[in-house]
């Protein structure tokens, strides 16, 4: 008789684990329809039990100090067909600097209607563990100016941000023509910071209204263009425009059919508080049925 | 603007994001064993097939602008894939989390109703609203459904 080597549980975990990791490498995905946004939201939630994973890159200039690199993940997860869940991991680099894992953030939007109207309000509600170093500028809030961003990595880090973020996402598509508003109130969980204000707005269409009868990577229905324009707006302490930044970029998404999207965006600072050249770029792909997956890895019915 | 923590420190900060990404891996986990145990199918279908009568009238009587056109059935047969397929089966029969289109109900339903619930979704049985989709693209969709009546 052979003696057992392992306890049962490990291998029943490896097994697991493995079945996972292959699952995810072979794992079907579905086009999405992404919008071309970086910043701004639309009503759009992920589909039910789609996980769609999305990585981006901004490249900003800096006066007065080192022009930065930053990055984040998204694990975006449609919990239903009215509520979406996500995680963002923020980094980055600073140039001549250092490279800083500076925090993350746990989001959640909630479809407020059920069927499409001419406005479809969607509340978002972000909870965010961020150090002063983070420099992914997803969104501009309050008194943010370019300059906050100057100093050293060292320094930057002690700053701490522990905050909850609110957004009513309202939108609207006629035409094909998507037009987005995003009021933001923000407020630093400490009791002597004030609220924050800001706002995101954005439109965009598809190149083309109709489809191809055959799969195409160039075809025009695959690419989304758009511009969207984000700021502060002061806080309840120091309302209104005065020290606040401003960014107009336009925007573009390529659904490949090979189920990636890519998104463009080139921002450029409005005002002299503004950083002068926001460059943005991302990837993500959508997992469809992730969630029944992951449901039958974990005992849920076959 | 922004307040200094002294005790806030790289391992805390790794902390905090690792319960984060356990919280997001229970939501993501929760709400897909919740979502696997309580698909009653035939429950679901009922309700689903049900979302068709509450069209307008007015959404009813819209005209199918690509009806009978070969490249609108193949254009939307190319949408369905891309879009419906994961859900309703790649020849739209029916899957674990969306009923056939292939029933009387879909296939006897008029082309205005189809749209508008490819429009609105049934966003309490889990479909998702499509207006994302420009309405030349909804009737693709539409047209190659209801091609599928004469197959």
């Amino acid at each position: 008789m052979v003696a057992r080597v392992f306890p049962t549980s490990i291998p029943r975990k490896s097994t697991a684990l493995i079945a996972l990791i292959f699952s995810l490498l072979s794992y079907h995905s579905s086009l999405a329809q992404e919008s071309p946004y970086i910043v701004t939201y639309n009503h759009y939630l992920e589909e039910p039990g789609s996980l769609e994973v999305e990585y981006f890159s901004t490249f900003g200039t800096q006066r007065g100090g080192n022009d930065f690199h930053a990055f984040w993940a998204e694990f975006e997860y449609g919990a239903t067909a009215w509520w979406t869940t996500e995680l963002y991991l923020d980094g980055q680099t600073t140039f001549h600097d250092s490279t800083v894992f500076t925090g993350f953030r746990v989001e959640n939007r909630f479809r407020l209607l059920q069927r499409e109207h001419l406005v479809n309000p969607v509340l978002y509600i972000e909870y965010e563990q961020i150090s002063g170093a983070d420099k992914i500028l997803k969104e501009v809030e309050g008194h943010d100016v370019e300059s906050d961003f100057a100093d050293s990595n060292s320094a930057l880090r002690k700053e701490h941000q522990h905050e909850l973020e609110l957004k009513l996402l309202l939108s609207s598509t006629f035409k094909g023509w998507n037009v987005a508003v995003n009021p933001i109130a923000t407020k630093n969980l400490s009791p002597s910071e004030p609220w924050e204000f800001a706002y995101a707005t954005g439109v965009s269409r598809p190149l083309a209204l109709k489809a191809s009868p055959n799969r195409c990577n160039f075809c025009l229905e695959n690419f989304v263009a758009g511009v969207e324009m984000y700021g502060g707006l002061g806080d309840t302490q120091s309302a209104g425009l005065h020290d606040t930044s401003h960014y107009l970029a336009p925007v573009v998404a390529w659904n490949l059919p090979s189920d990636w999207t890519v998104r463009l965006s080139s921002g450029f600072g409005l005002n002299d508080n503004s950083h002068r050249l926001l460059l943005r770029w991302g990837i993500s792909r959508e997992l469809s049925g992730f969630g029944e997956m992951v449901g039958r890895l974990f005992g849920g019915r076959p | 603007m922004k307040q200094t923590f002294a005790w806030f420190r790289p391992a805390g900060r790794m902390g905090l994001a690792t319960i984060g990404g356990v919280v997001f891996g229970i939501v993501v986990c929760g709400t897909s064993r919740a979502v696997a145990q309580k698909n009653d199918a035939a429950a679901r279908m009922k309700s689903t097939y049900a979302a068709l009568a509450q069209a307008p009238e007015k959404a009813r009587e819209k005209k199918n602008p690509f009806e009978g056109d070969a490249q609108a059935v193949a254009a939307g047969g190319k949408l369905f894939e891309q879009h419906c397929a994961d859900c309703h089966g790649r020849k739209a029969g029916g899957a674990r989390k969306g009923p056939s289109l292939l029933r009387e109900e879909v296939q006897q339903a008029k082309p205005g109703t189809l749209l508008w619930i490819l429009t609105n979704g049934v966003v309490r049985r889990g479909m998702p609203v499509w207006s994302k989709l420009p309405e030349p693209e909804r009737w693709q969709i539409v047209t190659f459904l209801q091609s599928l009546n004469s197959q």
